[in-house]
């Protein structure tokens, strides 16, 4: 009997270091590459500080963040597909689409380079080549801000990837970590934002191979879920979050934000 | 090898917040198998012992419920708990709450199908006493649920097993927010796919020592009890 | 004083689950005193008509009716001994007071009624003991003991010993006949002759699931009416 009474006990000092106790919080959808390069584990908690809100991050596919927002499941919205977030906006399902910071996608490719791209500074050439040479190459394929970016790459250099792909056009539907570990397996080009890069581990033989096309970056904009379609929404706490990472403070801290020293994130609110 | 040293020595560096992911762990799905035997054991013990048409039919629906992807029951009460869906009033979605659902959906199948089978076994052997006794068949059901408790143990332990190591239902309810819905498997999911394998395999290491812990417990409890009682 | 449940009535009753009948053409009444065996081969439809009269099967056809009682209390006034005891998984005395508290006897009585029981049959030194972990007749005798405790007026018995040592048979023959000494009727069906010359005063033969004959047990014996009967004893041993 004794022994039940230990367990029931344990249990309920689990129960209570587990249930968070705040009543003061947003819900913020951003993607995966954003919460992955570790950016809101360094943000939030000057912003918490700051105002007592804490910030939820759910960390999803952009597609998936967008519907989210549509759904009202969040309070604001932080993703990095400009096209799709102004279609969002038009629908009415935002307030208003602003500008926080971008930071840039880089080509990465095995250091052995079968399509002899590397130290290129023509992202979209080097594509035509990896085509070209039918390289292997991993695609997100998961209606990601990164996977739209590459998919834009293909269309700018005048291929139609959905009908000329072939066996070397690897097309994974995971995230960015994942894809990178498939590339990494396979010795194959990919697509990745610098943050994950940076912060992935298990490389193998893959190295960059082309950045600093201006082609290649990735511009973030954060949104306020409109109230209007969902009046639940916190208004007034989604706002301080959109403000203050607008706010001069706000930009600094994501200017501050490095990874081995290397800036991840420019921040360009007002541009 | 020295991926698992490795992990295990990330994996206590974590410490503080290691702690919160397992007690959160541990608080759904412990919530979840609560839940899911309190309804699973009467309604397993309804149909071993009463006779219906249609008897067969729940049957070998609820057998197959067993193996509902957590990922597509994720879905369906995501669906449910979103703002846009029925239920969005209750503002569930992306807490603890809305993955203890979640999970009771999906164990209450498994341990109201391996309940009614041990009670059926057991109501085979004791149904004409019981009946001869005068009992009625709600009292028949409990007396019976109580005497098979050692074989039912075996079924709710087979829910916790299903709940603790289940990733899909709760990543997509929850939404894996750090510090409020990340529990062990997401937690290892999201290592994984960072590319920071040595500490995803760490922290499985932890989830499997839990669940082997929480075995071992039950089998002590049944031991002694069954010493005691035959 | 409330009335009596017997006589017990049989009407023309069968039991056909699956269209074969198991028994057939069973008109007969159980009155209260002697001690009724009913007698015939394994398969003969012993335990069948047991349960008939028990209420644990419904005829196919036919009436069985107890004496002018309200079906409350006919649960209580007649109990029944397998030939296997199931007992639950508690103490000898739980499977007692679990009997007495299905019959909706007060929680401040039942306990004290169930040790009475337990004293009864000699089983008062194994009253904590885990029931299942008793022997054979120990847990036949705590069968005994649960249908007894609530001093049933009839006391329904299917082959008792057939599963138990002779010992065991011999401690259970003495607590049945203390209870028919004490005033319970007792119907118990055996297929063994020298039980049944123990215990019983009258004989109900059972054949293929049709009452042969029915005699007082010496006159059975001694002039068996039915070539049935007379075959069935010469292929039993007399002292079994």
């Amino acid at each position: 009997m004794g022994l039940i009474r230990l367990a029931l006990g344990a249990l309920a000092l689990a129960f209570a270091a587990a249930t968070p106790a705040k009543d003061k919080f947003i819900t913020v959808a951003s993607t995966t590459s954003t919460e992955q390069s570790g950016l809101f584990k360094h943000l939030l908690p000057i912003f918490e500080k700051k105002t007592g809100i804490q910030v939820r991050i759910v960390a999803v596919g952009t597609g998936q963040a967008l519907d989210i927002g549509r759904r009202g499941d969040a309070d604001v919205l932080l993703v990095h597909a400009k096209p799709l977030e102004e279609k969002f906006i038009a629908e009415g399902y935002g307030v208003k689409r602003q500008d926080v910071m971008y930071n840039d996608f880089v080509l990465i490719g095995p250091k052995s380079d079968p399509a002899r791209v590397a130290g290129s500074k023509d992202v979209v050439a080097a594509f035509q080549r990896i085509k070209d040479a039918q390289a292997p190459f991993v695609s997100r394929g998961d209606r990601s801000g990164t996977h739209f970016a590459e998919l834009e790459m293909w269309k700018l250099a005048g291929i139609d990837i959905a009908k000329e792909k072939g066996a070397w056009y690897r097309d994974t539907g995971q995230g960015m970590g994942p894809a990178l570990n498939t590339a990494a397996a396979m010795n194959a080009y990919i697509l990745s934002d610098r943050g994950t890069w940076l912060s992935f581990k298990n490389r193998g033989e893959l190295a960059i191979a082309v950045q600093g096309d201006r082609r290649l970056f990735n511009q973030y904009g954060v949104m306020l879920v409109n109230p209007a379609r969902h009046p639940h929404v916190k208004v007034a706490m989604g706002q301080q979050l959109i403000d203050w990472l607008l706010s001069a403070e706000g930009q600094q801290a994501i200017a501050d934000y490095k990874i081995n020293g290397e800036q991840l994130f420019f921040p360009n609110a007002g541009s | 090898m020295n991926a698992i040293a490795e992990g295990l020595r990330r994996v206590l560096e974590l410490d503080r917040e290691l702690w919160h992911i397992v007690a959160l762990s541990l608080e759904v799905s412990l919530s979840a198998v609560l839940i899911a035997t309190t309804l699973g054991l009467p309604l397993g013990a309804a149909l071993a012992v009463k006779r219906f048409r249609g008897r067969r039919g729940v049957i070998v629906v609820l057998n197959a419920l067993m193996g509902l992807p957590p990922v597509v029951v994720g879905l369906l009460v995501y669906l449910l708990l979103s703002r846009a869906g029925p239920l969005g009033e209750l503002g569930l979605l992306f807490t603890p709450g809305a993955m203890i659902i979640a999970q009771s959906v999906l164990v209450l199948p498994i341990i109201a199908a391996l309940a009614r089978q041990a009670l059926e076994d057991a109501w085979r052997e004791y149904e004409e006493q019981l009946r001869s006794l005068g009992a009625r068949e709600f009292t028949a059901a409990l007396t019976l649920i109580w005497d098979a408790r050692f074989s039912l143990v075996t079924a709710v332990l087979a829910g916790l097993g299903r709940a603790a190591a289940e990733v899909g239902a709760v990543m997509i309810v929850g939404g894996n927010i750090d510090g409020v819905t990340r529990v062990m498997t997401t937690a290892i999911a999201l290592e994984t796919s960072k590319g920071d394998l040595p500490l995803a395999l760490g922290l499985g290491f932890v989830l499997i020592a839990l669940v082997l812990a929480l075995n071992a417990a039950a089998q002590l409890v049944k031991e002694t009890a069954e010493r005691r009682f035959g | 004083m409330a009335a009596s449940i017997l006589p017990l009535v049989l009407e023309d009753v069968a039991y056909a689950p699956r269209g074969q009948p198991l028994v057939r053409g069973i008109s007969l009444t159980i009155e209260a005193g002697p001690s009724t065996i009913i007698l015939g081969a394994n398969g003969a439809g012993k335990s069948v008509l047991m349960r008939l009269m028990h209420g644990l099967l419904a005829p196919t056809s036919g009436r069985v009716r107890w004496h002018e009682v309200d079906a409350a209390s006919l649960r209580r006034r007649q109990a029944m001994v397998f030939q296997r005891p199931v007992m639950l998984r508690r103490s000898a005395l739980a499977n007692v007071v679990y009997a007495l508290a299905i019959a909706g006897v007060p929680a401040a009585e039942r306990e004290a009624q169930a040790r009475a029981a337990l004293e009864e049959v000699g089983l008062r030194h194994v009253a904590q003991r885990p029931a299942r972990v008793l022997s054979g007749g120990e847990q036949q005798r705590l069968a005994l003991a649960r249908a007894w405790a609530l001093h049933p007026e009839v006391l329904f018995l299917d082959e008792p010993t057939a599963n138990l040592d002779p010992g065991a048979v011999r401690e259970i023959e003495t607590v049945i006949k203390a209870f028919d000494a004490a005033g319970t009727k007792i119907v118990m069906a055996t297929h063994n002759l020298g039980q049944a010359r123990r215990l019983g005063d009258e004989v109900i033969y059972l054949q293929a699931g049709r009452v042969m004959e029915r005699s007082p047990i010496d006159d059975f014996f001694a002039h068996p009416a039915t070539a049935e009967a007379a075959a069935f004893m010469k292929g039993e041993l007399p002292w079994a």
